[in-house]
């Protein structure tokens, strides 16, 4: 959760626009800011995305390395995604190790790419039980405005796509595009005294009672999902928003995957 | 990767890429480019992808490394993990450490600290490729940003490097020549051409030393042009837009028009360079300076906003008791948090 310092009169704004069903950008309960995705951005990274989401910025960068296998997966190659809340994208954001909140992010969004089996592992192994394809996701946040948690999965999944397997040049077999069997998109629900709002900005965030995270599939599944904040949810509104989240899922796919 | 080339300056006096000895590869910025950072730049250098934000003058946390007569500079520059060939470690390494402390050293020098007592300018410079040269493309980058935030300056500051390859001096070293190349300079000057920032390895002669600080000074004044160019495009923009939204508050057009006055001034294609040369560096002071009266009146709207919500506050207080008690305690909690 947001660290920023919110007057608790803003509280009672966004609350009292709550209840007339409005919210303070002007959009609707389920409605997400505008995207702007574009990839290959970094000539140097076996693939990447820019992704601005509303006015949060998140820029991916996915990098292949051959390494050692986990010993009890000798076969398959190995996942490590990790966030950086860079102080460049917030003034309450400082330099140094990750925080838990960004460790958090940073493993929702592993979660969601690891479980939907979105990349064929099997496929990136190079020699069994000695050395297999490290896939490196680094999620560096430029501009924090809220919401970092999906832009980062949209950007995760838009880097992968685009990413090369460097065969040629480590020297182990031919260039391939890294084998891709699923595209997890996370949605993001906010809380507010009682009701769901998708895509939350940064002053929704912060006042929120709860905030959950869903990822899903091609094929409607759900392969990830993390509440977080202090507050409590109903059976009733999970169900609402794992199907709002899926149904936005789908849609943010059409739009912005299938066509890299 | 790639192996030593034979030559690097061809028959005609050539380089790999195709460049003179003496050319910067090109080089585009914008300003203004990240909504929370109170200044931000983003630069592209040949293949170098850097991006700057400036936030400050802030509160200095903790409060024992405040300095009671000026602000304090903080400098970091980071490189991504996806930003070179092989993949680094995330975080600060020594190399980075160093360099975050001489390019704040380049600073330190042109900004006017004693202006904001006990506060601090932080200053970020995040390398998204990296491509030789990204030392020098950060302070580029940072330089415009100080300047986008409005931080008061005696002058932009411009960087580049000076390296030696075959024999011979080049400007603004590209990868390969870096790599192979027998020497590499980099340095940072202030419009007047002082060095804020000079380092160097390798092995050049006395001479070649003070052929290289020249070739430096012309690198660093084509790049002076582009940063001022990019400041003008700005703020001449910004003059459109903001005049004619705030036509009916008096006092803002009036600032803001005194700001951008002599900017376009300055759109007169340039006659008798170094005359022109000094009055847009005054122009630039002046700018921050004027820029930096916007921001002070900014700041006075914020607080008398907050003194009203304190009002509001009180009152609502009065009706109830245990809303005061979250209001007192919320909201120290936090600041000790961001600290």
């Amino acid at each position: 959760m947001s660290n920023e310092v919110m007057s608790v009169l803003k509280k009672d704004y966004i609350y009292n626009l709550m209840l007339k069903g409005k919210r303070e950008d002007g959009r609707t309960f389920d409605e997400m800011r505008k995207i702007d995705l574009r990839t290959n951005v970094i000539e140097k990274a076996e693939g990447s995305a820019w992704i601005k989401l509303g006015e949060t910025e998140v820029l991916v960068g996915v990098k292949l390395q051959a390494g050692a296998p986990f010993p009890d997966s000798p076969g398959e190659g190995v996942i490590i995604t990790s966030m950086e809340l860079n102080p460049i994208a917030s003034p309450d954001f400082e330099a140094g190790p990750p925080k838990e909140s960004a460790i958090e992010m940073a493993r929702v969004t592993d979660r969601g790419i690891r479980e939907s089996g979105a990349i064929d592992l099997s496929k990136l192994c190079i020699t069994e039980g000695e050395e297999v394809w490290i896939v490196f996701i680094d999620i560096h946040v430029l501009n924090n405005t809220g919401n970092i948690q999906d832009a980062s999965s949209l950007g995760a999944i838009a880097a992968l796509l685009t990413a090369t397997v460097p065969g040629a040049r480590e020297g182990r077999g031919e260039d391939m595009p890294v084998p891709i069997r699923d595209m997890p998109v996370s949605v993001t629900l906010v809380d507010i005294g009682g009701e769901m709002m998708v895509d939350p900005d940064l002053d929704e965030e912060t006042v929120c009672d709860s905030r959950i995270t869903i990822v899903s599939n091609q094929d409607g599944s759900i392969s990830g999902m993390q509440k977080s904040g202090n507050g409590a949810l109903t059976e009733e509104k999970l169900l609402k928003a794992v199907s709002l989240a899926c149904q936005k899922a789908s849609e943010l796919r059409e739009t912005h995957l299938l066509n890299i | 990767m790639s192996d030593k080339p034979e030559k690097f300056i061809d028959e005609n006096g050539l380089r790999l890429d195709g460049r003179r000895v003496d050319e910067i590869r090109p080089m585009k910025m914008e300003i203004g480019v990240l909504s929370r950072a109170d200044g931000s730049c983003y630069l592209e250098w040949g293949k170098n992808k850097v991006l700057a934000a400036v936030y400050g003058p802030r509160e200095l946390h903790p409060r024992r490394l405040q300095k009671s007569d000026s602000a304090l500079i903080r400098y970091r520059y980071n490189m991504a993990a996806f930003s070179v060939e092989d993949r680094i470690r995330p975080g600060p390494s020594r190399r980075s450490i160093e360099i975050s402390k001489v390019s704040r050293e380049a600073f330190e020098p042109v900004v006017l600290t004693h202006l904001y007592p006990g506060a601090v300018i932080d200053i970020f410079a995040e390398v998204l490729q990296a491509d030789a040269g990204t030392r020098t493309a950060a302070i580029n980058a940072a330089s415009m940003a100080l300047a986008d935030a409005g931080i008061p300056m005696k002058g932009l500051v411009s960087a580049c490097a000076v390296g030696k390859v075959d024999g011979q001096l080049i400007l603004d070293l590209d990868k390969p020549e870096d790599n192979y190349g027998d020497a590499d300079i980099p340095m940072a000057m202030t419009s007047e051409g002082e060095i804020t920032l000079i380092q160097m390895d390798g092995d050049v002669t006395p001479e070649e030393f003070k052929r290289a600080i020249e070739m430096c000074r012309e690198g660093c004044r084509q790049i002076l042009e582009i940063q001022k160019e990019t400041l003008q495009n700005k703020f001449a923009k910004l003059n459109e837009v903001e005049v004619s939204d705030d036509e009916g508050e008096a006092d803002v057009s009036a600032l803001v028009e005194c700001t951008l006055d002599p900017l376009e001034g300055n759109e007169i294609p340039d006659v008798g360079e170094s005359e022109d040369d000094e009055s847009i560096e005054e122009d630039l002071v002046e700018d921050a300076e004027a820029e930096d009266e916007v921001e002070s009146v900014e700041g006075q709207d914020d607080t008398d906003d907050l003194y009203s919500d304190d009002e509001a506050g009180e009152q609502v207080e009065e009706f109830d008791d245990s809303f005061k008690d979250v209001d007192e305690e919320d909201i120290p909690e936090d600041d000790e948090e961001t600290a």
